[in-house]
């Protein structure tokens, strides 16, 4: 029982300090998970993997993982799917809820000032930031990782063509029986996927 | 609720915008690989384009607050997004739908299949493969998207490239987001107070 509450407790703080978003979020799980011997480092690694593999936020995969598979490690007697699924839940909701009540908080807080000039300058000057961080997002991804993790010329030749067409195709309208539809990106990217699976997996 | 029950249901449902919110946010949850950012094209998609819930530069504001707060970046949003449109309530419900799909498919893994059996399949692995590189094409979309709505001139569009590069090299404090946050608020604020002066120094 004990251990479900330390379980929370490092969850909620995961949730406090974890600024900057998943991958950052990362380093400060690991502390929190591998340092008191609740997972192996091995095993760290593996959820990491699984979690960028599956769709969802990286922060919410490796949350329900570990929380499912710690209880389990730490003490035999919770080796049960039950006692797995109660940890999967109660880390989940933990990193979770900080965050929840302060971006609650914060846009309460904003839209009670809406109409003052300083909001209104501050957000003016915010605008050109964030499209900055979005840009930024987009460039850390352009890597080896993504693009030839093999190291394989015809590979990498053949992601960029794949990541120009996804582009094209969800920027550009498509004209489409007199009207002009633009796809929407859930469909690049199953077709994307099969794409894949075409090309590397047959 | 004041609509009359028997009146001609012509009228958005208030329970259906609850359940279209929960909808969309599910969508968006099921279909995100590789993070928060990658999911703004879908959540732009979905909010903005489709449903129109919200301006594409309320759409920024609220990618602002919803990164300068800890947090996974995915549910900052739908809760922000949530909040916007019904309160609470909205947001609790956009919540739990981005949060669920990732539970349930982690929550299946977990359960009945060990980390070393999915890295291994040919299969799984080859369709990752092409998702990839097509993630980063979807975040580039609203690169060009946002930059439209900030209205980005000359004066101002060297700010969303100091910031990419500076972010991107990743050394350290000066590539952490959150800097650039602060830096950016502390101009607009220092821009209004420097304008108000000039104001009133002419006569």
């Amino acid at each position: 029982m004990t251990f479900y509450l330390k379980l929370i407790w490092a969850y909620i703080k995961i949730g406090i300090f974890g600024f900057g978003g998943g991958y950052a979020m990362l380093s400060l799980v690991e502390k929190a998970v591998v340092g008191p011997g609740w997972i192996s480092e091995q095993m760290f690694t593996d959820i990491v993997a699984i979690s960028q593999m599956t769709p969802g936020p990286i922060g919410i995969n490796s949350a329900t993982y570990i929380g499912y598979v710690a209880p389990a490690s730490v003490d035999p007697a919770l080796a049960s799917p039950l006692w797995g699924i109660t940890g999967s839940v109660l880390a989940t909701l933990a990193v979770v809820l900080p965050s929840f009540f302060l971006v609650l908080y914060a846009s309460h807080f904003i839209r009670r000032h809406h109409e003052s000039g300083v909001i209104k300058s501050i957000f003016s000057g915010l605008r050109p930031v964030v499209v900055g961080l979005i840009a930024s997002a987009a460039i850390m991804l352009m890597n080896a990782a993504n693009f030839n993790p093999n190291g394989i010329r015809w590979q990498l030749m053949t992601n960029i063509a794949i990541s120009v067409a996804a582009f094209c195709l969800v920027f550009f309208p498509i004209p489409w029986k007199g009207k002009k539809i633009k796809l929407h990106p859930i469909f690049v990217i199953i077709l994307a996927g099969i794409a894949g699976f075409i090309i590397y997996g047959l | 609720m004041q609509n009359d029950k028997h009146s001609i249901p012509s009228t958005p449902q208030e329970a259906n915008i609850y359940w279209q919110l929960f909808a969309s946010f599910f969508k968006i949850g099921a279909f995100t690989f590789g993070g928060g950012w990658a999911m703004i094209s879908i959540i732009e998609r979905e909010i903005v384009d489709k449903h129109k819930w919200i301006e594409r530069d309320d759409f920024l504001d609220l990618l602002a607050v919803a990164q300068s707060l800890p947090g996974i970046l995915a549910v900052n949003i739908s809760t922000a997004v949530g909040d916007k449109l019904r309160g609470i309530k909205g947001s609790a419900i956009a919540s739990i739908g981005t949060i669920l799909p990732s539970f349930l498919i982690i929550l299946a893994i977990a359960i009945f299949l060990t980390p070393d059996v999915i890295k291994g399949n040919r299969i799984i692995s080859s369709i990752f493969m092409g998702i990839r590189p097509a993630v980063v094409a979807l975040i580039v979309a609203p690169v060009i998207t946002s930059a439209k709505a900030a209205k980005l001139t000359l004066k101002t569009v060297w700010i969303p490239l100091i910031v990419a590069l500076m972010i991107s090299i990743d050394v350290g404090f000066i590539s952490n987001p959150i800097l650039y946050i602060f830096l950016g608020a502390a101009g607009g604020w220092l821009y209004l107070v420097w304008s108000n002066r000039r104001l009133k120094s002419k006569p």
